[in-house]
């Protein structure tokens, strides 16, 4: 999905992830992740993931979380402004 | 100064620091906004750095913690997490804890 937002500076494109593109990107980087997404508001731009792994045991949040933004290759923060994460071991 | 050495001194010089959107009293973003209340919650001091108002330091922090979003906190010049970590942290009784376990409440 697109969204274009008009700003007094000219426009900026904002592309939106969808939930599949969210769960395939993070399934590609850890692929035994059990993976629950809600999309919180319906506008493909506010979402929470519930993410289960075998990579998160043992390790801090701090570092399970990075994996996670590490998965996303860079759209944490960028295309996805607004994805809340939890992380368990398996 | 450059940036990297800005963001030291902020969290060397400040037991507890949270670079935000906004401020407390007026924060620009939920995010920030739930970190900065549970803050509030604990009775924390806290010193906030409002990267609204220096991209530099915006743009810096998330390299700096190789963390890329905001808000993020930082107790005794160590990254603690953002928004998620700290709310687990939180309802878990874990953040309280931590503080106290470094006498800062």
């Amino acid at each position: 999905m697109i969204f274009i937002k008009l700003i007094t500076h000219g426009i900026i494109i904002l592309m939106a992830l969808s939930v599949e593109e969210i769960k395939k990107l993070i399934i590609t980087s850890i692929p035994d992740a059990t993976i629950e997404i809600k999309d919180l508001v319906g506008d493909s731009n506010h979402y929470s993931a519930k993410i289960s792994s075998k990579i998160f045991n043992g390790i801090s949040k701090i570092e399970q979380h990075k994996l996670v933004y590490k998965s996303l290759q860079g759209k944490m923060g960028n295309e996805l402004h607004a994805l809340s994460i939890t992380t368990e071991g398996k | 100064m450059n940036t990297k050495s800005e963001i030291e001194n902020i969290i060397n010089n400040n037991d507890v620091c949270l670079f935000m959107k906004g401020i407390p009293e007026a924060p620009q973003c939920g995010f920030s906004m739930a970190v900065s209340n549970i803050l509030k919650i604990l009775n924390v001091n806290y010193k906030a750095i409002n990267v609204l108002e220096n991209p530099e330091i915006r743009n810096e922090i998330k390299t700096f913690s190789d963390w890329p979003t905001i808000p993020q906190l930082y107790v005794k010049g160590e990254f603690v997490g953002g928004c998620d970590i700290v709310k687990e942290m939180f309802e878990k009784g874990e953040l309280k804890s931590l503080l106290e376990s470094k006498s800062l409440i």
